[in-house]
């Protein structure tokens, strides 16, 4: 008897196809409910201008819909699953009470131009947000304008550029230290400077001399991340405000990385003009799979009037409402107000932490970091010795001896259950290994990440090739990323079109 | 601090462990004189249920219950429950961008589905994953096609929504872009003649909104031509998406700047929403933002990657296309929800049901009294009416009656002046719009 078993190799979850390849004539997820006025014919009414047909667009149920997405889902590796130390990035533990106040119905149904006597909740909290951030930063102004961090460098930047202006000259360029994201240099650009690069000290922190040496009457700002990108506090940070300040330049700081300050210190107390905060990492808002983010940029009095248009105010009758006559606005950076889904989300954390708890949070994610940075230094090497803020940077300087990368560890780190931690970011430490841990990674899970880690340096001596073969334990192993960019293959086609082409 | 997993004895044990007496210690890098010393000066910690209390107080008395006429560039339609429930879902809304493609198959595959679909509805070879919004993006075209043609004017259509073009100045102030407008004829569509002189042979791109602030739908191919023969590019911007499921997408465009809020993403005071932008192929090297590649893994399996990532600021710095990293992911899988329940049938049906009701909308309100303005061009679901009586009276009275009147045009176009622009979409009743007609008459 030669019974043949059917048994699929993988569960079908794991398969998932396309939604176009699940799609069939007939089939629907939608009913509209019967029209109330009389038909048209959209022939008649918009003549050439009417569509024929929506060529390949899917035509599935609903039951196909919820396990398409569920199934895709199941794919990612999220913070809900476990930690994600993505340096750079404060991937921290995004609130579920968040998520449910920014869905009540006055909020989420508010259209941006519906009146603002029937807006003054929504206004309350851009009110709230902005005074309890001005609070946080030490900042005297605030727009909740910006979309994300990028969005709030143009903006801090547009900012200074206005107000030089209006003292008679923009000035030419922009200093950036080499360890800074690449998202200032891109900014600086957009907003019509030059990049001028600042070298950094061996202690991975701006270089007074060589600041001192290049800020000139052509400089319009500095923009300093801070803790810098290798997770260490610029210590001369009120010096390095003084020589710009001295030349007439702006201090600019990148705020991505406020998580470990808030609460401790202000950038207002030690001299920034400018900065912007990423509300998706600092503030808990979720990151998406890549967005939505919000940029709000805070600064001091003398760029105040430069500040997007409109801003918040209250009115002479005690109601809040939108002020538009800012004759000295830079203008504005996007329509409408921001990203208020975000702002409700990020006010929303500050009112569950309250004054101790941001405190301590931040007290935690400093602690997390330097917990990690003493369980792995001698196994990984540590290119700047000096103290480490919510972040530490290592190299893959002892596993490159045996071939192996930082790209490569971290393809292993997954198979031990973990998000990687940031590769080969800042740029300034060949072979980077940033690791973020934030304030919500318990003792064990920070011990458990040490040991995979530890584990893993091991296997580089002895099984270097299994380390370059990872991860083992995925959906999918790794992919041709030379090929996805030489044959870019950017939408689903039929086949019969693909073949033609 | 319910979110924070320490009790203070891991705290000790850990601080022992790092080799340090007490938490400052790991705070000395910052020079005293700037440490806090005190609180700062925000509210105690919140229960979660007197959060919930507060923003509930925030949320009465805005928007709910409301029947409303406003679009102008957000748009109220119903959304259907699985949007929720499925962006609710943490391995989607707590993951962040798939640098990691083995662990983000999900997150790519469904953005490779967002790009596959912008496509099939407007037309274009190729789709990014998302820009901030429609304003941002608009201007980053612009941009775009400088860099494509190699020529610094823009050219813009005062039927762009104001505000877009508010952002567009504040973008190419610093570009060494000048931007013209051009003007809109009696029909309310871009004054062809005026293009035809706008543009010179220094001009890069030519932006128009289809169907525009007015709710007008212009002729794309028409302007595409006019455009084309003076070798610039011609950007197309769709402010409400919902159109596209009736109107012809705009294939003559060489760029097409899309805000798809109108796919399921809630009107939320104004965001997130969902820019995006399209292009032929042969323009994609300059298109700004993330791309989604199919490719193989080691196994000859099908899967995604993000790609084309030199155009990019983590790459190429002060010379990238843009500085966008962050963008609008999470809402852009709405949209492709959104766009999956109605598929190819339902967008169509869909569309029809806006156009009907904006059409018996713009016939009741003219027999009520009103002038139509912009008649005499095919328009989708917004028209604008001329009264007699001042819009904002118009609007005080029908906000007794728990409706919100269309939006006052004197506000970006003092020179309408009573003009208002109104918008009917799928959820608009055709009581409420009974309702409104008795008062516009006035
Ligand atoms: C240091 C730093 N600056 C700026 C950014 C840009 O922020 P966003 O991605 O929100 O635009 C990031 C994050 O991605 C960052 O890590």
């Amino acid at each position: 008897m030669n019974k043949k078993i059917r048994k699929a190799t993988t569960h079908i979850s794991q398969n998932e196809v396309l939604l176009f390849e699940r799609s069939s004539a007939g089939k629907k997820a939608y009913e509209l409910p019967p029209l109330d006025v009389p038909e048209v014919d959209p022939a008649t009414l918009l003549g050439a201008q009417a569509r024929q047909d929506l060529g390949h667009m899917p035509e599935v149920s609903e039951v196909e819909i919820i396990r398409h997405f569920t199934r895709l889902s199941t794919w990612n590796y999220a913070v809900d699953h476990g930690m994600y130390p993505l340096g750079s990035c404060t991937m921290k533990y995004n609130p579920r009470v968040n998520e449910v106040v920014a869905r009540l119905t006055g909020l989420a149904e508010a259209h941006p131009y519906q009146p603002e006597r029937i807006s003054q909740g929504a206004l309350r909290i851009l009110k709230m947000l902005s005074e309890q951030l001005i609070e946080i930063t030490g900042m005297d102004a605030i727009t909740l304008q910006p979309a994300a961090g990028a969005h709030g460098e143009l903006t801090g930047i547009l900012l200074v550029r206005a107000y030089l202006e209006s003292l008679g000259n923009p000035r030419k360029k922009v200093l950036i230290p080499d360890s800074a994201h690449g998202t200032n240099p891109a900014t600086a650009a957009m907003a019509g400077y030059a990049v001028e690069n600042l070298k950094s000290n061996a202690a991975g922190m701006v270089d007074i001399a060589s600041l001192v040496a290049q800020v000139n009457e052509d400089v319009a700002a500095l923009m300093l991340t801070n803790p810098n990108t290798l997770g260490v506090f610029e210590q001369e940070i009120h010096k390095i405000a003084e020589v710009l300040h001295a030349k007439g330049a702006l201090l600019y700081m990148d705020g991505a990385n406020m998580n470990a300050l808030v609460g401790k210190t202000r950038p207002g107390d030690f001299g920034v003009d400018v900065m912007h905060l990423n509300l998706h990492k600092t503030f808990s808002t979720p990151h998406g799979g890549g967005g939505p983010g919000s940029g709000p940029v805070a600064c001091k009095k003398i760029l105040e009037p430069f500040l997007p248009s409109p801003v918040v105010v209250t009115k002479p009758d005690g109601t809040l409402g939108f002020d538009y006559n800012r004759p000295k606005s830079l203008g504005r950076v996007r329509m409408f107000y921001g990203n208020f889904g975000m702002h409700i989300r990020a006010l929303a954390y500050i009112m569950a932490n309250g004054p101790d708890g941001l405190r301590q949070t931040t007290e935690d994610a400093v602690l997390n970091a330097n917990y990690i940075r003493k369980g792995l230094e001698g196994a990984y090497d540590l290119p700047y010795k000096t103290p480490t803020m919510h972040e530490v940077v290592f190299s893959d300087h002892i596993q490159s001896q045996k071939g192996i990368k930082t790209g490569d560890i971290a393809k292993r780190l997954i198979d031990y259950g973990f998000h990687p931690y940031t590769v080969s970011f800042p740029l300034v430490v060949h072979g980077a290994i940033m690791i973020e841990p934030t304030e919500s990674e318990s003792k064990e899970s920070c011990d458990m990440f040490v040991e995979a880690m530890k584990d893993i340096a091991e296997e580089v001596e002895e099984h270097p090739e299994f380390v370059l073969e990872a991860p083992h334990n995925t959906r999918i192993s790794r992919l041709d990323e030379t090929m996805a960019a030489r044959k870019p293959i950017l939408r689903w086609k039929p086949q019969s079109e693909a073949a033609g082409k | 601090m319910r979110y924070l997993p320490k009790s203070e004895s891991d705290r000790e044990v850990m601080l022992r462990q790092i080799g340090v007496k007490s938490i400052d210690d790991l705070f000395a890098a910052i020079p005293p004189e700037y440490r806090l010393k005190g609180d700062l000066k925000i509210p105690r910690a919140y229960a979660e249920s007197e959060i919930v209390e507060f923003f509930r107080d925030c949320a009465t008395g805005s928007a709910q219950g409301y029947a409303t006429f406003l679009g102008a560039g957000a748009y109220s339609h119903y959304r259907p429950v699985v949007i929720d429930s499925l962006v609710s879902r943490g391995e989607f809304f707590t993951a962040y961008t798939p640098y990691q493609p083995e662990i983000a198959q999900g997150t790519l595959q469904s953005i490779f589905e967002f790009q596959s679909m912008i496509c099939e509805l407007t037309g274009m070879d190729v789709a990014n994953a998302s820009m901030y919004d429609g304003s941002t993006g608009a201007a980053e075209a612009l941009m775009m096609a400088a860099r494509l043609t190699g020529r610094h004017k823009s050219v813009v259509a005062t039927s762009v929504h104001p505000e877009y073009r508010e952002v567009i100045a504040t973008y190419a102030r610093y570009q060494g872009m000048p931007i013209s407008t051009v003007a809109y004829g009696k029909n309310g569509r871009v004054d062809l003649d005026a293009l035809e002189k706008g543009i010179d042979n220094e001009t890069a791109g030519v932006l128009i909104q289809s169907p525009n602030f007015f709710g007008t739908i212009e002729d794309v191919a028409a302007i595409a031509d006019l455009v084309h023969k003076k070798g610039a590019l011609l950007i197309v911007s769709i402010a409400e998406a919902v159109s596209l499921g009736i109107v012809k997408p705009p294939v003559e465009a060489d760029i097409v700047s899309m805000e798809a809020q109108s796919f399921g993403v809630p009107l939320g005071f104004g965001g997130p929403y969902c820019g995006v932008m399209a292009t032929k192929d042969k323009f994609v090297r300059q298109m700004p933002g993330r791309l989604v590649g199919q490719t193989l893994d080691r196994n000859g399996k099908r899967g995604f990657v993000l790609t084309l990532s030199t155009r990019e600021q983590h790459i190429r710095r002060e010379k990238a296309t843009s500085n966008i990293c962050t963008n609008q992911a999470l809402v852009a899988l709405m949209c492709s929800i959104f766009m999956t329940v109605y598929g190819r049938e339902g967008l169509k049906d869909l569309a029809k049901q806006n156009l009907a009701k904006a059409h018996y909308a713009a016939g009741e309100f003219k027999k009520a009294g009103a002038t139509l303005l912009f008649d005499g061009a095919p328009r989708f679901n917004e028209f604008v009416i001329l009264t007699k009586t001042d819009p904002y009276a118009i609007n005080d009275k029908l906000l007794g009656q728990r409706i919100i009147g269309g939006f006052p045009l004197k506000k970006f176009y003092p020179d309408l002046g009573n003009a208002s622009l109104w918008c009917c979409t799928e959820t608009t009743a055709k009581a409420s719009i009974d309702a409104a007609a008795k008062e516009v008459a006035l």
